[in-house]
């Protein structure tokens, strides 16, 4: 398979408009990815799927990324007919908050249908094209996105036989708060 | 009035049976109790087992495992509830007639288990339901599900049909429905029933 500055330098042939970058991975396996912006993940994609080298037909997992800064799409590619495989495809949102909005890959990918679905629910990117953008594991009045660091999951710490650890102080924590509500509402009556 | 067991025996040596209403009802009914047909995670691959030939769960009358839950007496929350099933569990318990039964079967029925601290695990059906028997185990063997069905049997026998501790169908006054949790913006609301469940004292 084409190297992954040889893929690059193919998509910047292919699409001179596109913004693409490669993201090192330093580590053993040596899986760089590429980094697209979002305007041109779409047609970047396509290329990929469609070029007659590359053929990667097969889109295999599709992972949310919770940066401090913003949120990642990460999007492994492999063909199935050429035998080979993966192309690391990444993309980031503009921040956190507001301006979440990644290009759907769901109209080049169908298996891409679930997976969005599931990092729309857990991490908050929202998927625009996507055909079905519900939310997956969780139920629809849920207001939280599960799986970003400054989720604050329920406090229902009421009851822990054998509390240790990270337990023992939520519970430590979840006393306190009832105490503290109790001494408000004594306040509250003297 | 319960009958004197060595008198019974006499009795029955003569060719006399003496029971009474109450014995002869408890007794049909602890030997055919139906399960609810559902199972929530991997623990319903040990039901399912409990059900086959090698456990034979026929041999306590209650191998009839019934699609609907308004002909079933037991339900067995064989598995992990989460937040998102937890309502359902809740509505199919109401929709059972009475006099109905619960066996909370493997460490995350009874707790939340292994995946307790999860944002979507609830810990312990018992919050929302009233339990007859609790299993631990990850997942339990079929022979803890038997021994739940043993227990659950022996309390069915002990139930007296009169007096403060009758079960609930003969008691006009007891709580027949309920209340299915909402699926709130952050969590189930409310996140347990008090009516069902209160926070135990934990003694050091």
């Amino acid at each position: 398979m084409k190297t992954v500055e040889e893929i690059k330098s193919a998509i910047k042939a292919a699409l001179p408009g596109a913004v693409v970058e490669i993201a090192p991975n330093s580590s053993v396996s040596g899986q760089h990815s590429l980094r697209v912006a979002s305007e041109s993940a779409f047609a970047v994609a396509k290329f990929l799927r469609d070029d007659a080298e590359l053929k990667l037909d097969f889109l295999s997992n599709v992972s949310g990324v919770d940066w401090p800064d913003s949120l990642e799409a990460v999007y492994h590619l492999f063909s199935m007919e050429k035998k080979h495989g993966p192309v690391i495809l990444r993309m980031h949102t503009v921040n956190r908050t507001d301006k979440v909005e990644l290009p759907s890959l769901t109209p080049l990918w169908r298996s891409a249908e679930f997976q969005e679905r599931e990092v729309f629910d857990l991490y908050g990117i929202v998927f625009t094209g996507h055909p079905d953008l519900r939310r997956l594991l969780m139920w629809d009045e849920f207001k939280d996105y599960p799986m970003r660091r400054d989720y604050v999951d329920p406090d229902d710490f009421d009851y822990e036989p054998t509390a240790h650890d990270e337990v023992l102080k939520r519970v430590q924590a979840h006393q306190s708060a009832i105490a503290g509500q109790a001494s408000s509402e004594v306040g509250a009556w003297v | 009035m319960a009958v004197d067991e060595g008198l019974k025996i006499e009795l029955g040596k003569q060719g006399v049976f003496v029971t009474t209403i109450e014995e002869l009802y408890n007794w049909g009914r602890k030997n055919s109790i139906w399960p609810m047909q559902f199972g929530l995670a991997c623990c319903a691959i040990e039901m399912i087992a409990t059900t086959m030939a090698r456990y034979d769960l026929a041999r306590f009358g209650a191998e009839v495992f019934r699609p609907s839950p308004r002909q079933a007496d037991l339900m067995i929350v064989s598995g992990t509830v989460t937040k998102k099933m937890a309502p359902q569990v809740v509505r199919l318990y109401n929709q059972m007639a009475e006099p109905r039964y619960v066996i909370a079967m493997g460490a995350c029925a009874i707790s939340g288990g292994p995946f307790k601290q999860g944002y979507n695990v609830l810990k312990g059906i018992d919050r929302y339901i009233p339990v007859d028997v609790h299993i631990p185990g990850c997942p339990p063997r079929p022979e803890a599900l038997i021994q739940a069905f043993m227990t659950l049997q022996k309390k069915i026998d002990g139930q007296s049909l009169t007096g403060e501790d009758r079960p609930r169908h003969l008691n006009s006054e007891a709580q027949g429905e309920f209340p299915v949790p909402v699926q709130g913006e952050h969590d189930l609301e409310p996140a347990s029933n008090p009516g069902v469940w209160i926070v135990p004292v934990i003694i050091q």
